[in-house]
């Protein structure tokens, strides 16, 4: 199985222990992982920010980057949303044919990292520790426009040592929104302050979630109060190994 | 009389003023997370929920694709059981209607049913310009309508109002307009229900002509259908001798049959109950039983344009429960009325748009963008309404509309990025200049002794500029040292 790594662009410039995570957990797992290094940027933001024409290079690179691979994977639930659910929209609107044939080739074989470890690895345990207490948010694109559903917990539950802590009101959107963070600022960190507060209530030392932007969002709102609790990605507490004090690198 | 959602700012800045209002957040979130448990409690109930929607949602498409056949079968059935029908392309004409029905009575007042079309078409401001009174009989609205506000709320409208602000409305208004309220009230629940009751009871015991809506419009037996929890609508619908009903042309179902799901769906939807307590049904006229003369106003109202929109047009499957406002973290936040429109929340902001068309004005093109897409109300909607699909679709509708004016920043910061994302090597040229910034901001930070960090990022305070709007009220992390490419290029895929 050829099995290419889709880093997405937020963890190529902002978050690259994330994309390394993945090789990392994959590595241990003997799996095989390619970077096309022609990946860019799956074109969200632009699509969901109403610029369908400006997406349209975007999803032609994201072709010429992934075509040929039996399995794109991603640590981003958002990432392969888009990948899966809007990368048709986009090449609709370009009136390219062949886009939009290449497009539905490749779209159902993108997957999210943890729908990789548990449906087509049909792994729960990567072997990982990290005796650290830990809630975990499930990102709405993940929980709703994928359905994900529980892999992630179930993925975190058999981390050695990982005590995980059940999120309240854990479902609702952390507020992030892509450009919504900026166009609707005041509502993107009203909504930022109710989930950092439901987050500090479980008293855990890290906040988890499968998707770097959503991290950026409550992470910067958690520093910015010295909370003192910090954020990870899934894949950096998946790839984790070491005993107290290790992690955590945001 | 009552205000308008005229002269409203874009979403944004609404929202930031009722972000601010202490009360209204109080008020919103205990009244959101009450009605979201009893519905969550009631749809649990339903074995079939899932098949129930897409039954519902089938029913309403298949009308909605042969919208005209269900609407003249809806006219004729109509007519044949004595009702006059009456067709308006606009808000204006359905007004209009209403006032000419008045004025033929002789009568400067009306009592209304709780209604989402009449308050579309701002029928109370065109009969108030006339000199006629309509007075609004559902409890919520009364307390709206009393309190000159404006409704926040598909379903209950007054959500936005605590009960010691409802006492406060009461005492102070409604001697002016009618019976007062009782020198001892309190804020006790049942103290201003009754108030209410006395206040209203007079006018539906005085008034000639009612005013409703409906919740559905059967056109195999000409029967409109009104759902209701207080009785107040049951009271205006039989009482008066004259009744007018503004119905959107959205709202026609086949038969019976087809009622029967809906009525499943909309109270475990809306008031999150197994059944409401009050449905009213009537075909025309009965004589010798309640209004002898009934009138039927169909309403198109921009729905013509909407129907015409092809990803947009599931829009008009809504049957107005309200489930989508109760779940939104939006909407749950800035209350109804930053949605300028008495269609708030997720419905709202792509009802609107939809309704009125995008590229006119600013206000109603900042609607799509009032939604972080959680898709929350997707999953509550009980016709499969999906409204993150068509909020992304106005999105591209609003930037079409403006493509041909000089680019503005957000869009001239979209072209450079995607000329930027065009090519591995372009993205890899950029990363490096964004670390070469990281590494002066880092300088700076030293210098300046703002320097912190966690877990060995070093953060950005804030930024001026555009970068303010992330920066005022979170944190960012320095671009690091090296983007993930560089290092899979650096260490062959971290083998060295």
């Amino acid at each position: 199985m050829r099995v290419a790594l889709m880093v997405t662009c937020i963890n190529d410039a902002m978050f690259p222990d994330v994309g390394k995570a993945v090789v990392t957990v994959f590595r241990r797992l003997g799996v095989d992982v390619d970077f096309p290094a022609d990946q860019t940027c799956c074109g969200q933001p632009m699509v969901n920010t109403g610029y369908l024409d400006e997406a349209v290079p975007l999803v032609r690179t994201f072709v010429r980057a992934f075509e040929g691979y039996d399995a794109v994977v991603t640590p981003s639930g958002s990432c392969a949303g888009s990948a899966r659910h809007q990368h048709a929209i986009v090449a609709g609107r370009s009136g390219d044919a062949g886009l939009a044939t290449a497009v539905a080739e490749i779209s159902p074989r993108v997957h999210e990292l943890s729908e990789f470890l548990v449906d087509v690895l049909g792994v729960e345990d990567v072997g990982a520790s990290f005796p650290h207490s830990v809630t975990y948010h499930p990102t709405c694109h993940s929980l709703r426009m994928l359905g994900v559903g529980d892999r992630p917990e179930r993925l975190l539950r058999a981390v050695r040592g990982l005590r995980l802590i059940e999120l309240p009101r854990a479902e609702e959107c952390c507020g992030f929104g892509g450009t919504f963070a900026m166009k609707n600022a005041d509502t993107s960190v009203a909504m930022g302050a109710d989930k950092a507060r439901h987050v500090r209530e479980t008293g855990a030392e890290v906040l988890v979630a499968g998707d770097s932007s959503c991290l950026m969002h409550v992470g910067g709102l958690l520093t910015r109060q010295r909370a003192g609790v910090r954020v990870m990605h899934l894949a950096e507490v998946l790839a984790s190994t070491g005993g107290a004090g290790t992690g955590g690198r945001r | 009389m009552s205000r308008t959602f005229l002269g409203m700012p874009p979403f944004p800045a609404a929202a930031r003023e009722a972000l601010a209002d202490p009360q209204l957040r109080s008020n919103l979130a205990h009244a959101t997370t009450t009605i979201r448990a009893k519905r969550a409690a009631v749809v649990a109930e339903v074995d079939d929920w899932e098949s129930l929607r897409l039954r519902a949602a089938a029913i309403k498409d298949d009308v909605l694709l042969h919208l005209d056949e269900h609407l003249l079968r809806l006219e004729e059935s109509l007519t044949a059981r004595g009702a006059v029908v009456h067709w308006a392309r606009t808000a204006e004409e359905a007004s209009a209607v209403v006032a000419e029905v008045a004025r033929a009575h002789g009568v400067d007042e009306v009592v209304k049913v709780k209604s989402m079309a009449t308050q579309e078409v701002e029928l109370n401001e065109h009969l108030a310009a006339q000199g006629i009174s309509a007075w609004e009989t559902d409890l919520a609205e009364l307390i709206v309508q009393l309190g000159d506000d404006l409704p926040s709320h598909i379903l209950v409208p007054a959500i936005h109002r605590n009960r010691a602000e409802i006492r406060a409305i009461f005492e102070r208004e409604m001697g002016r307009v009618g019976r007062p309220a009782p020198d001892d009230l309190t804020d006790d629940p049942a103290r201003l229900a009754e108030a209410a009751r006395l206040h209203l009871r007079e006018k539906f015991l005085r008034a000639k002509v009612g005013v409703s809506g409906a919740n559905f419009a059967v056109a195999d037996s000409g029967t409109l259908v009104v759902v209701e929890s207080e009785g107040n609508g049951r009271m205006c619908l039989t009482l008066p001798e004259v009744l007018v009903s503004v119905v959107g042309i959205e709202k026609v179902v086949p038969s019976w049959t087809d009622l029967d799901v809906f009525l499943t769906l909309l109270p475990r939807s809306s008031t999150g109950e197994r059944m409401n307590p009050y449905t009213s049904t009537w075909s025309g006229v009965t004589p010798g039983d309640g209004p002898q003369e009934v009138h039927v106003v169909l309403l198109d109202n921009g729905r013509s344009r909407a129907l015409a929109d092809e990803v947009g047009r599931q829009a008009l499957r809504c049957i107005r429960c309200s489930a989508c406002l109760n779940v939104c973290p939006v909407y749950e936040r800035t209350g109804g009325h930053a949605y300028g429109s008495v269609y708030p929340g997720p419905i709202g902001a792509i009802l609107n748009p939809l309704l009125k068309g995008v590229g006119h004005d600013e206000q109603t093109d900042s609607l799509p963008y009032a939604s972080t897409l959680c898709g929350a109300c997707f999953e509550a909607c009980p016709v499969r309404i999906d409204i993150p699909s068509v909020l992304v679709d106005l999105r591209a509708q609003v930037v079409d509309a403006h493509r041909s004016g000089v680019p503005g920043p957000e869009a001239l910061a979209m072209r450079a990025a995607a000329a930027t994302f065009g090519s591995g090597r372009r993205l890899a040229a950029a990363e490096r200049a964004s670390a070469l910034a990281g590494r002066a901001i880092d300088a700076v930070a030293r210098i300046t002794h703002r320097d912190r960090r966690v877990g060995g990022r070093r953060l950005i305070g804030r930024l001026p500029g555009p970068g303010a709007g992330w920066t005022d009220a979170r944190d960012l992390p320095t671009p690091p040292e090296e983007s993930f490419r560089a290092w899979w290029k650096r260490t062959d895929g971290g083998a060295r």
